[in-house]
């Protein structure tokens, strides 16, 4: 989070929240959602925008103020501003689509209780200047929407044999219909974080090998 | 849907809609804390207690907002309510009952940041109950955590003695744990819930 101490806006500055520091699959931050409503693809992009835009509202807001704000209660400050923008997204939504905002139900509200986004308040948008907070806030973002796609894609595909509502195999398909039950969830993303960890444990190993094969 | 009987509140929000295993809700603690049986216990009745106390408030803010016609503050009024009633909860342990303060300690700030409790806050308000359904609400989805985190807990002690492979040491099994306990517990949707 806190490497990158210059005051530039770098590509970096966008892409680490989108892959190397990515909130779901490599710091495990603000899973209930990501489990609870990728059993579509098309919840699971609603979702992530959704979380994007406050993120990046409560970003660019927290780090204009962060001057203003006192120490001693910034953490109740933060938590109402990001209420504030959770707020306005619960009613976009429902202003948009009354279908969406039935299926995502409560968790557009509990958007304020996700992790990444205190997190993020806290540890960067409240030290940095706003340009820099808004396109961390876009790369978290990005990389929050993608995790949940990754998720809702796998989910749907196996558990209704379709994406983003379109049906896929035919009416022969068998759905694996616990896939877009709650177990799924689970499954799928320990799946995710399963190939993530070998990838990781692999390039660790290459590297240690090539490190031996340099020496000797 | 005031109908409701109260053993079928309690049984729904502790079994059939599990907070953390169907609802997906306080996966953090769930996840975090679900190491050790020692730390789990207190954490399930750390959050029980909150959830009671916040789904007392929350009822009580709720009529407040309904009376005055402004309930798109309900949003900011409960996340701030259920952070002020745990820093209350905590000073009131501490003058009171130290001992147990001392067993929760760490655990008490954190719940602030849970999901269950304000998700908790937020479904009794869009269901309609009545005090005493509310009640009975917060008291089954707290028993329910901890029925949750218990169970991992006991799954995940076990999981520390067998042979994996070493790239499947980290949460990924955990949650593959989870995952069972969740298919486990869809077998309760029989007994109601919807």
């Amino acid at each position: 989070m806190g490497m990158n101490k210059s005051d530039d806006v770098t590509w970096d500055s966008f892409a680490e929240g989108l892959w190397r520091e990515n909130p779901v699959f490599v710091m495990l931050l603000g899973m209930c959602p990501v489990l609870a409503v990728t059993n579509s693809a098309i919840n699971a992009l609603a979702m992530g925008l959704a979380t994007t835009f406050v993120l990046m509202a409560s970003g660019l807001l927290i780090s204009l103020m962060r001057h203003l704000i006192p120490k001693q209660v910034r953490i109740a400050a933060f938590i109402v501003i990001i209420a504030t923008f959770v707020t306005v997204v619960d009613y976009s939504i429902q202003a948009i689509s009354l279908d969406l905002y039935n299926a995502l139900g409560a968790f557009i509200q509990l958007i304020v209780v996700n992790c990444i986004i205190l997190g993020r308040a806290e540890a960067y948008a409240s030290k940095r200047r706003p340009a820099l907070a808004l396109i961390s806030a876009l790369g978290m973002g990005a990389g929050f929407t993608f995790a949940l796609l990754c998720l809702g894609v796998v989910r749907e595909i196996l558990g209704a044999g379709a994406l983003f509502g379109f049906d896929l195999f035919g009416a022969n398909f068998e759905p694996w219909v616990v896939m877009v039950l709650p177990p799924g969830g689970f499954i799928i993303l320990g799946a995710w974080l399963l190939l993530f960890d070998w990838r990781k444990h692999r390039t660790q190993l290459r590297s240690l090998q090539e490190e031996r094969g340099r020496a000797g | 849907m005031p109908a409701e009987s109260l053993s079928f509140i309690f049984i729904n929000a502790a079994l059939a809609n599990n907070f953390v295993l169907a609802l997906f809700l306080g996966l953090c603690p769930f996840l975090g804390v679900s190491g050790k049986m020692e730390t789990a216990v207190p954490m399930g009745l750390a959050t029980s207690f909150v959830m009671l106390v916040s789904s007392i408030c929350a009822f009580g803010i709720n009529l407040l907002l309904t009376s005055f016609d402004i309930e798109f503050l309900r949003l900011i009024s409960y996340i701030a309510v259920i952070a002020s009633a745990v820093q209350l909860v905590e000073m009131t342990l501490k003058k009171f009952s130290p001992g147990l303060f001392r067993a929760l300690g760490i655990f008490l700030p954190l719940i602030t940041t849970n999901c269950a409790i304000l998700g908790l806050a937020l479904f009794q308000t869009f269901k309609e109950y009545n005090f005493l359904q509310s009640l009975v609400y917060a008291l089954g989805a707290g028993a329910g955590f901890t029925l949750a985190i218990v169970l991992m807990a006991g799954l995940r002690q076990r999981l520390a003695l067998a042979n994996l492979p070493t790239p499947a040491r980290g949460a990924a099994m955990s949650l593959m744990l989870g995952g069972l306990l969740s298919l486990a517990f869809m077998g309760f949707a029989g007994m109601g819930g919807h």
